[in-house]
């Protein structure tokens, strides 16, 4: 791979009060993609957020944003970045516009610039007709749109998203998704920590997997579910006692990757669907073995997630203090 | 220096526009319940407070120095208290992610928290004078006043800040500021000279630097410059110290919390 390199994470490391949030973590984000942290809450993403935004200083190791390290040169960082933290992070008694406004001013813009980018940025995310009300009068999307707005205000190179559709209702959601995508297209660099494997699927271009604090696995979704194994194809068998019978029937068939028993029927992994159907059911009814069930899906994100961490990411309960 | 004036006239504006948005809550900032000290406690221990001890004309004139400094006392303490809500929400870290100095957002909260303090004080300063208690060095002794109170409430406003860096919820820091405010009020010659205190009340009460900043106001209302001006040069020296300290330790705070 020869693409330009936004992000260089070396062995990153943190310690809170003797607990290690991140441990001797190392990634590349590209320039122009969109890339994901996806993780259950305290798997130690937000962690790894804030040390890039340098808020947090990490305890060992290092981050470098265009080739600025985060401590030593965080204030040049802080000039390159926009950040989108989560959705509560907003002024209630100020609008939208005085958002916009007081960012401006903290990022040094001259009074024309400010006064042509902001409008600007408004239209962008739809919030021209709400500028001035006050934030409290806003929806949940709307402080979405809101906050994203002013992680652009300052035309950065990298953007990072701090569970950007956290909560949000469907539609708005999607919404979201759109802007998000919008901006890669514009070429900016999108960092985001997501625990929704939907999202992670959908939107990032590459995703790394973290769970206590360390990367279980890095690629795109594409690689990742390739990497679990190919389609699942599941049997129910209506005579049970027939299920070994099939199993090896099945086992010799060229499309045939792998096959596991159940009690009452097969999961068989298979390369390509299209081919390895037909063939199956032929070997079911040469061996007049009746079915009950067909049931076929792709691997998805949440079949990688349980491959590398052991379980499913919907099994931890919801923290409020995300580090 | 263009820059971090630009950083520190927004982020005050910021807190001017929060409170204009409140329309209560600005209505209750300048009619302020140290008013109702003022009118109640003052005319309430007319008869009852001794004028050979108070040595002053009336209660109410003895007790505008008071006031005056506790005003200050409960504006500083509570300085801090929109940067903790910052804190918990999430704001300060969108604040800390731009290319502001550090200290522009602590200097932001000194501005603010001493215009709203002098104001408060001119108010009480007015109503005072509705109940007959003119300061005796005019409007030369006011800014001094305003001068005192500004330099004692730099280094509460500190406290108040290094307060909310540091604790675990507002729970907390409600609890400390209420717990501290009373005896920083009773200890200190506010209600009652030292000289009239229980003996140990008034030792201690010698330590407070509220007591320093009270027996500086005082003068000015009661007496004149001359009575005044040593006390006045005492102040300063109480208060450069005090507000050093103050200052050194929310630095520490700060630095640790934000980096």
């Amino acid at each position: 791979m020869s693409r330009a390199v936004a992000i260089e994470v070396s062995h990153l490391g943190k310690v809170y009060d003797k607990v290690r949030a991140v441990d001797d973590v190392s990634f590349q984000v590209y320039a122009g993609e969109i890339f994901g942290l996806l993780g259950p809450n305290g798997a130690g993403k937000s962690t790894i957020l804030r040390i890039l935004i340098t808020l947090l200083h990490p305890t060992s190791g290092s981050a470098r944003i265009f080739g600025l390290d985060s401590v030593k040169d965080a204030d040049r960082v802080r000039k390159t970045i926009g950040y989108v933290p989560q959705e509560r992070a907003i002024d209630r008694f100020l609008t939208g516009r005085e958002h916009l406004e007081l960012l401006a001013d903290l990022h040094h813009l001259s009074a024309e610039e400010a006064s042509t980018r902001i409008p600007q940025l408004l239209k962008l995310v739809e919030l021209e007709a709400q500028a001035d009300r006050p934030a409290k009068t806003y929806s949940g999307g709307m402080k979405r749109k809101l906050d994203i707005a002013c992680g652009l205000l300052p035309d950065p190179k990298v953007l990072f998203l701090d569970e950007p559709t956290l909560g949000l209702d469907v539609p708005s959601r999607l919404r979201i998704w759109d802007h998000v995508r919008a901006m890669r297209d514009r070429g900016i660099t999108v960092v985001m920590t997501t625990n929704y494997l939907d999202e992670a699927d959908q939107l990032c271009d590459r995703i790394a997997i973290i769970d206590g604090g360390r990367i279980k696995t890095l690629g795109s979704p594409t690689e990742l579910k390739v990497g679990v194994g190919g389609d699942l194809v599941s049997l129910t068998v209506r005579e049970h006692d027939r299920v070994d019978t099939l199993a090896s029937a099945v086992n010799i068939l060229p499309a045939v990757r792998a096959v596991k028993t159940r009690p009452n029927g097969l999961d068989i992994r298979v390369d390509s669907p299209e081919k390895a159907l037909p063939a199956i059911l032929e070997a079911a009814n040469r061996l007049t073995c009746q079915l009950e069930f067909i049931d076929y899906h792709r691997p998805r994100l949440d079949d990688v997630f349980i491959a590398q961490t052991g379980r499913s990411i919907k099994d931890d309960q919801p923290k409020d203090d995300d580090q | 220096m263009k820059e971090y004036w630009q950083e520190i006239r927004a982020l005050t504006m910021r807190w001017v526009r929060r409170l204009s948005r409140e329309k209560f809550s600005m209505l209750f900032t300048l009619v302020q319940p140290m008013l109702f000290w003022l009118i109640f406690f003052g005319n309430l221990f007319q008869r009852a407070a001794d004028m050979q001890v108070t040595q002053a004309a009336s209660y109410i004139s003895f007790l505008t120095a008071g006031v005056v400094i506790m005003t200050v006392l409960n504006n500083g303490l509570a300085g801090g208290v929109d940067l903790l809500f910052d804190k918990e929400n999430g704001f300060l870290e969108r604040l800390m992610s731009t290319p502001i100095h550090r200290s522009s957002v602590i200097l932001s909260r000194f501005i603010f928290v001493m215009t709203i303090t002098s104001l408060q004080v001119l108010v009480i300063l007015a109503v005072a004078w509705l109940f007959g208690v003119q300061p005796v060095t005019g409007f030369p002794g006011v800014a001094a006043i305003l001068f005192i109170g500004m330099m004692f409430g730099v280094g509460l406003t500190a406290i108040s800040m290094a307060m909310a860096f540091s604790v675990k919820s507002h729970g907390d820091f409600f609890s400390v500021l209420g717990f501290l405010s009373l005896p920083m009020i009773f200890l200190s010659s506010a209600l009652v000279p030292l000289t009239a205190m229980p003996g140990w009340m008034g030792f201690l009460a010698q330590f407070n630097p509220m007591t320093w900043a009270i027996d500086a106001v005082r003068p000015l209302i009661l007496q004149g410059w001359t009575e005044a001006l040593p006390h006045v040069g005492m102040v300063i020296v109480v208060m450069v110290l005090f507000d050093a300290l103050c200052l050194y330790g929310g630095a520490r705070v700060f630095r640790r919390a934000i980096g």
